[in-house]
């Protein structure tokens, strides 16, 4: 449920954008998940529906998942994460904070825990779109 | 619009009910800034205060060391719940990664730190200790970034290698107004009295010095006796001259 969480980082922001660029209405309201944070979408689209304030009320919400890429700092080496090799603890530290990856993930070439996550990591605000 | 990280958008949230929040900080490691915090957290929770320890040493814990604690999986509603232990609202990578050591660049430690603002449901708390990382890195700057309300309370030793590098910080923070509760001078072997008078020279309130005591070492892993420490009852005076 720390999904809940994240949807209301989402909603404050979106809140913070609309107010600044003087939108009465918000239609459309662009987010992306990556791959890392696992985040319960089901989860997630509900926190949203409940959180979701005036000028919000007819919002379209397109949530949008983005594979993740992690890049070894060491050989260079990219590759996508995946959480079918994962165990079930390891998998929800990584849901919780997606960096403990470094503890549990090496680089698949040369086994280094010296990776970037490149794309994916966890929640972003892509876009909104509204009346003014 | 540019594609925007939300997540900091609610960290004054997260923190709203929450009463003074202070960071045990210093310039160089092995200080002892993880025995001041915890002991500190500790001392307030026997006092019947509400207390959080935020551990934000992420890639050298060791505040659940002093304590005796090992990984616990937090419980989540609404965003992570720290676990109350030892009387006192725990938050620390330790829960997500246990033994395994955790490399983190510079930018990873600001996206955990953003992350464990963000999510962590502190409810309400008198105070927040803040476990700091040594230096004036990517932790320190994101906090003073981030949390409004944060004060300092800055530990040095007598050794000079330690305080020319807290003066830096100190520096540093009061270039930027941030409020600096004082200096504690821990782990004394001498009868100097130079840390006392140049923190006075900073226009800094100096908060005493605990002496080196080789009983602490004996009491890491158990609270009770910690709590019978030299270093205990310095730190009880201290919060009580100054914190409470």
């Amino acid at each position: 449920m720390h999904e809940w969480a994240l949807a209301e980082a989402v909603i404050v922001a979106a809140k913070q954008i609309a107010e600044k660029e003087k939108l009465r209405e918000i239609r459309e309201v662009h987010i992306k998940i990556g791959e890392l944070q696992q985040v319960e979408r089901d989860i997630f689209r509900f926190a949203l529906s409940q959180l979701k304030p005036t000028g919000f009320k007819n919002a379209i919400f397109h949530i949008s998942t983005a594979r993740t890429v992690l890049r070894c700092r060491v050989c260079e080496y990219d590759w996508i994460f995946s959480k079918s090799n994962l165990d079930e603890d390891t998998a929800e530290a990584i849901h919780f904070v997606p960096e403990v990856a470094h503890s549990y993930i090496k680089c698949p070439k040369c086994s280094s825990p010296d990776f970037e996550i490149s794309e994916g990591r966890g929640v972003w605000l892509e876009n909104i779109k509204g009346v003014r | 619009m540019k594609s925007m990280d939300p997540r900091t958008t609610v960290i004054d949230e997260r923190l709203s009910r929450t009463g003074r929040i202070i960071a045990i900080s210093s310039g160089k490691g092995g200080v002892g800034k993880s025995l001041v915090a915890t002991t500190l957290a500790l001392e307030l929770v026997q006092r019947g205060f509400k207390v959080g320890l935020f551990d934000l040493d992420f890639t050298s814990p060791s505040t659940h060391l002093i304590m005796g604690i090992t990984k616990i999986l937090p419980k989540e509603d609404k965003g992570i719940l720290p676990p109350v232990l030892k009387g006192l609202s725990y938050m620390s990578l330790i829960h997500f990664t246990g033994d395994q050591a955790l490399p983190l660049r510079g930018a990873d430690v600001s996206n955990v730190l953003i992350e464990l603002l963000s999510v962590t449901q502190w409810g309400k708390l008198d105070f927040l200790v803040l476990d700091m990382p040594p230096g004036i890195g990517d932790a320190v700057l994101d906090l003073l970034r981030l949390v409004k309300r944060i004060e300092f309370l800055v530990v040095t030793t007598p050794s000079r290698l330690a305080f020319e590098t807290v003066k830096k910080q100190v520096k540093l923070l009061q270039d930027l107004k941030i409020p600096i509760i004082g200096i504690l001078e821990n782990i004394k072997m001498n009868k100097l009295e130079n840390i006392a008078s140049e923190t006075e020279n900073l226009g800094l309130k100096f908060l005493g010095e605990i002496p080196y005591d080789p009983e602490v070492e004996d009491a890491i892993g158990d609270v009770s006796k910690l709590h019978d420490t030299m270093v205990a009852k310095k730190i009880r005076k201290v919060a009580a001259k100054t914190i409470i």
